[in-house]
């Protein structure tokens, strides 16, 4: 009896030895003192693509596109959470916790944020983000051809550089060339670039525009990254736990009224990214342009355009503006920061491999000499833009930007300020209320903030 | 030697079938609970990639949510589920009468039965997703209305409190009548037929009948019913999260309880979401004690409070 129990007792164990060790890794290290295995964090496969097109160690990437070997038998595994809803963050935030602890191929090697969340991860005080340096990159000859705000970004607050990236995302205005061709009897992008040139005479365009029904823009969100993104100073003050609402987003609020109340705005559309703002990217729709960086014409507009390519036309914003951009960090106790390092200056540094990037891809790349060639190259030019080359007008922007000073608390702020004030627009709340439902929402989302000050 | 026969007890067996479920309960539902509530005194989240405490701060955390607006959240969920509520306890007891009624002969009761209960199989949030489409501004409801001639400016269904509260309790309502259709049926086929047959030959009317026999007899039910559906409804959470992108709009006024303690958890904010727990925990808990009380002290001829009242008078006259 005693004898069976012991039996069962054993496989017992052994059964959740078995499945315990499953949740290991059993890869050894190599003699080398390089790891087996890079461990990669991001939240789609598009850095995977463009480490396989432009990384010449790559070997191939299994079928289901979670581990690429290299040449040498290292092996790199991707790690994909969605963006949607903070679930990457949060899973990349766990395993972060859990870094010190992790076996050295559990580690977590490179991981990637968005500009939104970059400030979060590249926090001095935090370092889980290494500096360049440490990997034996030196961002001002390594570097130095990207663009000077990329860099600033990437920077904690010390002005360390703790990040990197391929993508550099100056936004231009998209309009349709029908609806140009109908107003203003031209589609030329010169032409209507005067016409949208500034705030003032985009006002006066868009008073053309809605005399012959069409609407400007889709929504007031549209707009909000030229003035969000232009704030003088951060949301939170490092080291401070006061919100600072800067005088560009109350500009944006009025203006958004304004705008909404006369006419310009569809009011139908609520907000960016969902079913009715998709629709106005139509042919049946009457928005006029958007505001759409690279990725925003590649990625949004495109998929979401029914009509014959050649159907759109880029020229130049109202004010020059970023929006977006993926950073690749290097996470602190990595075990391979020799690949690390060469993936990161494959991918981000060498000016070859970002204009392919360009080229396959058309991103817009953080090259600037590289960028100036696009530009002057008609081998660039978009067959859905009708055969432009978006490059001449996005070069020009990127040298203009000037990233807003950002801070670990921005993509509550950027979120939850639209959203407050969304009521406030469509009239169903007052302005002094749409107030205090930010004040609430913000302190939700962040308890260490103790006080919202607004603008004078 | 002499060995005393001992008599084989299987008890012990049966103790040892249970453990597994209890181990699974101690682990995975007790320590957290308890871990909850002890948080629930701490001051404890995450800032950025930082984690703040926990300190211990006593009661804080359920001062400020009683500053906060917690009560209106209370409310907003009070009201989405009467919304929801209402509509269904009606329809159910509707179709229930008239699913059990023998003397209607319905056809096809069966495929009835599969068909109201489909609506509860499909997952809330692709059920909230669907509503959000189909009801949105540009979405195929205005399109048909603008179409037939019925209205002439697209309504703006969820930028209204009254439009999203009554999509999110439309949504509840054809979610859970078909649910509550079955567990009424089966209270009303519990009732002995002798009772109904006996009405007939008196001549009972259906109202009559219904009024005066089926609706005292499946009070139990019902009440439990009610109760369950108030601690589902104190949870509501993935409809309106999902209908209003979280936000609670417009104006935070579909905004329910479990969003307000989701809204907290997204930093992390342990010791704040427990505390909101915790409140949740005694109401629903409160309404526990009532259902149990109901269903354990069961008085259904009323014979119990006859003889107590009888005891009284008796008293009374000694006296």
């Amino acid at each position: 009896m005693i004898k069976r129990r012991a039996i069962a007792a054993l496989l017992i164990a052994s059964m959740c030895a078995g499945t315990l060790a499953g949740c290991g890794n059993s890869g050894q290290s190599g003699t080398t003192g390089e790891g087996k295995v890079i461990n990669i964090y991001s939240w789609n496969d598009e850095f995977r693509q463009r480490v396989e097109a432009v990384y010449p160690e790559v070997e191939k990437t299994s079928e289901d596109g979670t581990v690429t070997t290299l040449k040498d038998g290292t092996e790199i595994h991707w790690i994909i959470n969605p963006n949607q809803d903070g679930v990457y963050q949060q899973k990349l935030d766990e395993a972060l916790l859990n870094q010190a602890d992790a076996a050295a191929d559990d580690k977590i090697d490179i991981f990637l944020s968005e500009t939104d969340y970059v400030n979060k991860y590249t926090d001095a005080d935090a370092d889980v983000a290494m500096p360049l340096a440490d990997l034996g990159i030196d961002p001002a000859t390594d570097l130095k051809d990207q663009y000077e705000f990329t860099k600033a970004t990437a920077s904690d607050m010390n002005g360390v550089q703790r990040g990197s990236t391929w993508q550099c995302c100056p936004g231009l205005l998209v309009y349709r060339r029908d609806i140009a061709m109908d107003v203003f009897g031209t589609d030329d992008p010169e032409a209507i670039g005067e016409k949208v040139k500034d705030w003032d005479t985009m006002k006066a365009t868009a008073e053309e525009l809605k005399a012959k029904g069409y609407y400007t823009f889709a929504s007031y969100a549209d707009t909000f990254r030229l003035y969000g993104n232009s704030i003088g100073d951060s949301w939170v003050k490092q080291g401070e736990t006061v919100i600072n609402v800067d005088q560009k987003i109350m500009d944006w609020i009025s203006d958004s009224k304004e705008w909404l109340d006369a006419g310009y705005l569809d009011k139908t559309v609520k907000g960016q990214w969902n079913d009715d703002w998709n629709k106005s990217m139509g042919s049946a729709s009457k928005v006029f342009a958007f505001l759409f960086p690279a990725w925003g014409i590649d990625f949004t507009l495109k998929p979401n355009w029914d009509g014959d390519a050649g159907a759109w036309a880029v020229t130049n914003p109202p004010q020059e503006y970023n929006w977006g951009g993926s950073y690749v960090h290097a996470c602190t106790g990595t075990d391979n920061p020799e690949h690390v390092k060469d993936i990161i200056l494959a991918v981000t540094a060498s000016e070859d491999n970002l204009l392919k990037i360009s080229r396959d891809y058309s991103d817009f790349t953080n090259t600037t000499v590289g960028m100036q060639k696009a530009a002057g190259d008609d081998t660039f030019s978009s067959e859905f833009l009708g055969g432009q080359n978006p490059f001449v007008y996005f070069a020009p922007v990127a040298e203009n930007i000037k990233i807003a000073p950002l801070s670990a608390y921005d993509q509550g702020c950027v979120e939850l300020i639209q959203n407050a004030f969304s009521d406030y627009f469509q009239g169903l709340v007052e302005y002094d209320k749409a107030k205090t439902n930010f004040e609430t929402a913000i302190k939700e989302r962040y308890p260490d903030i103790t006080e919202i000050r607004w603008p004078d | 030697m002499k060995k005393k026969q001992k008599s084989i007890s299987y008890a012990k067996w049966g103790y040892i079938f249970i453990l597994p479920f209890f181990l699974c309960y101690f682990i995975f539902s007790l320590i957290p609970l308890a871990d909850t509530i002890r948080y629930s005194f701490f001051e404890y989240y995450r800032s950025g990639i930082k984690e703040i405490g926990p300190t211990f701060i006593g009661m804080e955390n359920y001062g400020s949510l009683l500053e906060s607006d917690m009560l209106k959240y209370g409310a907003n969920t009070l009201i989405l589920w009467v919304i929801g509520f209402i509509p269904q306890i009606l329809i159910a007891l509707l179709l229930a009468v008239w699913f059990t009624d023998i003397r209607l002969k319905i056809r096809g009761k069966q495929f009835f039965k599969v068909v109201i209960y489909l609506p509860n199989l499909i997952m809330a949030s692709a059920f909230a997703m669907l509503f959000f489409t189909i009801f949105s501004t540009n979405g195929p409801i205005n399109s048909i209305l603008m179409s037939l001639g019925v209205i002439h400016e697209k309504i703006d269904f969820m930028g209204s409190t009254f439009g999203t509260r009554s999509l999110i309790g439309f949504m509840n309502f054809l979610m859970w009548f078909g649910n509550t259709t079955i567990m009424l049926m089966a209270a009303i086929m519990g009732i002995s037929v002798d009772v109904f047959e006996a009405a007939e030959i008196d001549g009972c009317s259906g109202l009559r009948r219904f009024f005066s026999i089926i609706l005292p007899l499946i009070r139990p039910i019902l009440a439990y019913t009610l109760i369950t559906a108030i601690i589902g409804g104190l949870q509501m959470f993935d409809v309106p999260q999902i209908l209003t992108n979280g936000q609670g709009t417009p104006d935070r006024t579909s905004m329910t309880l479990i969003m307000f303690l989701n809204s907290h958890l997204k930093s992390k904010n342990y010791g704040m979401a427990g505390a909101l727990s915790v409140y949740l925990f005694i109401v629903s808990g409160a309404l526990c004690f009532v259902v149990y009380k109901m269903t354990n002290g069961t008085d259904e001829d009323g014979s119990k409070a006859a003889a107590k009242r009888r005891a009284k008078e008796e008293k009374r006259r000694r006296k």
